[in-house]
């Protein structure tokens, strides 16, 4: 059963922040509200203004659109047009110290976009691409919510209802708040002393930089894939190298990042191998260290009020903002259909965050072993030599190179990775490689070149 | 191919989807059209001709059966599959992503009406 607190024409809807799940939250609650012939009316508050290049008009990430999510917002209408996609992507290269291997899309098909969420990194003067999340905004005003430009600074409950308060405004009172300030604001602050229960996501600290190089040198050095790198660097968990137009974005995850461990990735032949030979990273390139969701808020909703995006649930380590499509979806359709009582979020928007939940607990397990292999030089060879066959042989059944593709694109949930470890031709192409890996290898196996 | 340019291209003339064929995913046209062929007979025939923002395939999507109608650029295409597994994954979780794909059905079952009433009323 639903609750009786629902919308009706006319209702006011506050949405706080217009990066992806509060653009998505918009314009779904929109499209779904015209198709039950509900009238609505929503103000998106976002303090960001996305035509400014450079941490003004940026939210820091490393802007790679999932599969999964390119073939979903194709499926809802919503095309990624090729102002705003900086780079089609086919194809995943997976570095490590023993060797580099190639994992290709189906039909090398440009499957993944690589995005700027904002208009660019700082410096730049001549933008030939549109920022990622200053697009999504625009297709929700195009709906018709009407975007406000400006920090909400307070937000406080009168008569039941939130009001929303920025500095330059008078408060306004809404029937129903969507906070989508993800895991940067400050604003999630104001809900500690509301007694709702919600506690904000716990996340780790990322290092993000922007290297200029060129439309032509990223074509020639990085191509149209993805370059992750599972290196014994201590302290580096991971990292990516993410070819955009001109750019290529670093992303880093590890413990406690500062500059000798980004200068000892960087300087790692490994990566160095990836770039041309007399490339130096300038000193002055845009560079962030935003905050990354670990693990998901506790409860992320009440009475007319529901957390969606990162500052809610999302998903572990990889597509993000896939994960904040999901939420913003799911909490679209409890309102429109459902209600905006506590117990309609508990029905229906928290089987999607549920879901993703219990896959994380999964992943997390997954990236221990990951973890593990990248800790023993036998085991990383052993996996590279196991690809690097599969690719090679049309028609092979290629198991790890599928395990490997889901786990660093987030194209399926982490439980379907898991399955896939179980199947037997896995486990004994597995065994067999890792016996051959004892065997030391005289050189690295380098990427095989179409 | 704008290096942002998502997608495959299908240049002019290439088949895309063949008739009788099984098939494990949908495409959304991004850029150019496409045209539909019958091809039971001897002479193909035309059945529609589909543009940026249809899509086509999607009966082998929900059906599980061979492709029932041949497709073919029509001028260089730009088109994005979208898998079997993904989608009836997602819509399982979120019945409203069918939404328009049942939109695009309908409105298509509207045109095939109209197309049927022309007929009976040219043949009568
Ligand atoms: C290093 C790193 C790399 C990543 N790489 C990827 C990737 O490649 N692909 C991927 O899918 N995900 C990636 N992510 C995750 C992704 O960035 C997030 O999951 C995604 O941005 C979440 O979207 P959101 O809308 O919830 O929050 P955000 O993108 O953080 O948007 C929140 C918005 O709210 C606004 N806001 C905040 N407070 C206020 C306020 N008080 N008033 C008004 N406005 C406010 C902000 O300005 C912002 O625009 C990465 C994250 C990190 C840290």
């Amino acid at each position: 059963m639903s609750s009786d607190l629902k919308l009706s024409d006319g209702s006011r809807i506050a949405v706080i922040g217009g990066g992806p799940a509060g653009s998505f939250f918009s314009n779904f609650v929109l499209s779904m509200a015209e198709r039950m012939g509900l009238e609505l009316v929503v103000d998106i508050y976002e303090s960001r203004d996305f035509s400014i290049p450079g941490p003004p008009g940026c939210n820091m990430c490393g802007g790679i659109i999932s599969e999964t999510l390119v073939q979903m917002l194709a499926t809802e209408g919503i095309e990624l047009p090729p102002v705003v996609v900086q780079r089609g992507v086919d194809s995943y290269l997976l570095h490590m110290d023993v060797g580099s291997v190639r994992i290709d899309t189906p039909h090398h098909e440009k499957r993944i976009g690589a995005v700027h969420r904002g208009a660019g990194p700082k410096g730049l003067t001549d933008a030939k691409w549109l920022s990622f999340d200053g697009f999504l905004l625009s297709l929700a005003h195009d709906k018709g919510a009407q975007i406000v430009q400006g920090r909400v600074d307070d937000i406080t409950w009168t008569d039941g209802r939130p009001q929303v308060k920025t500095k330059k405004g008078e408060p306004q009172t809404y029937d129903f708040l969507a906070m989508a300030t993800g895991v940067n604001s400050a604003a999630l602050k104001l809900f500690e002393d509301m007694d709702l229960g919600y506690i904000p996501p716990k996340s780790t600290k990322t290092f993000i930089c922007e290297y200029y190089l060129g439309e032509e040198t990223v074509e020639k050095y990085l191509g149209s894939s993805m370059h992750t790198f599972l290196l014994k660097i201590p302290r580096l968990e991971f990292a990516a190298i993410i070819p955009k137009g001109e750019y290529a974005t670093v992303c880093m995850l590890g413990k406690k990042i500062d500059k000798e461990l980004v200068d000892a990735f960087l300087n790692s032949p490994v990566v160095k191998q990836v770039f041309p030979a007399d490339w130096e990273p300038q000193e002055q390139a845009c560079h962030c260290s935003p905050k990354m969701y670990l693990q998901g808020a506790k409860q992320p909703f009440a009475d007319r009020l529901v957390f969606i995006g990162d500052c809610g649930i999302s998903r572990l380590y990889k597509d993000g903002i896939g994960a904040a499509y999901r939420t913003a979806k799911a909490a679209a359709t409890s309102v429109v259909f459902e209600g905006i009582a506590k117990q309609d979020f508990q029905k229906h928007f928290m089987v999607a965050c549920n879901r993703m939940e219990t896959d994380n607990k999964l992943g997390a397990f997954i990236f221990k072993v990951v973890h593990i292999i990248q800790q023993m030089r036998f085991s990383r060879r052993g996996i590279l030599r196991m690809v690097a066959k599969e690719q090679k042989k049309e028609g092979k059944r290629r198991l790890m190179s599928l395990v490997l593709w889901d786990m660093f694109t987030g194209s399926a949930p982490y439980r379907e990775v898991f399955i896939r470890t179980f199947h037997p031709y896995f486990i004994g192409g597995l065994i067999k490689n890792l016996v051959i890996g004892i065997w030391p290898a005289k050189k690295r196996i380098p990427v095989e070149e179409e | 191919m704008a290096t942002g340019a998502l997608g495959k291209i299908y240049s002019d003339g290439e088949v895309i989807v063949q008739q009788g064929k099984s098939g494990d995913c949908m495409y959304e046209i991004l850029e150019g059209k496409v045209e539909v062929l019958e091809e039971s007979s001897e002479h193909p025939l035309r059945l529609a001709v589909l543009h940026k923002g249809d899509f086509f395939g999607e009966m082998a999507i929900f059906e599980r059966e061979a492709r029932s109608a041949t497709v073919r650029a029509l001028g260089d295409v730009r088109a994005l599959t979208i898998d079997r597994k993904n989608l009836l994954r997602r819509i399982s979780e979120d019945p409203s992503l069918a939404f328009r794909i049942l939109e695009k059905m309908s409105h298509r079952i509207r045109e095939l009406n109209k197309k049927l009433v022309q007929t009976q009323s040219k043949s009568n």
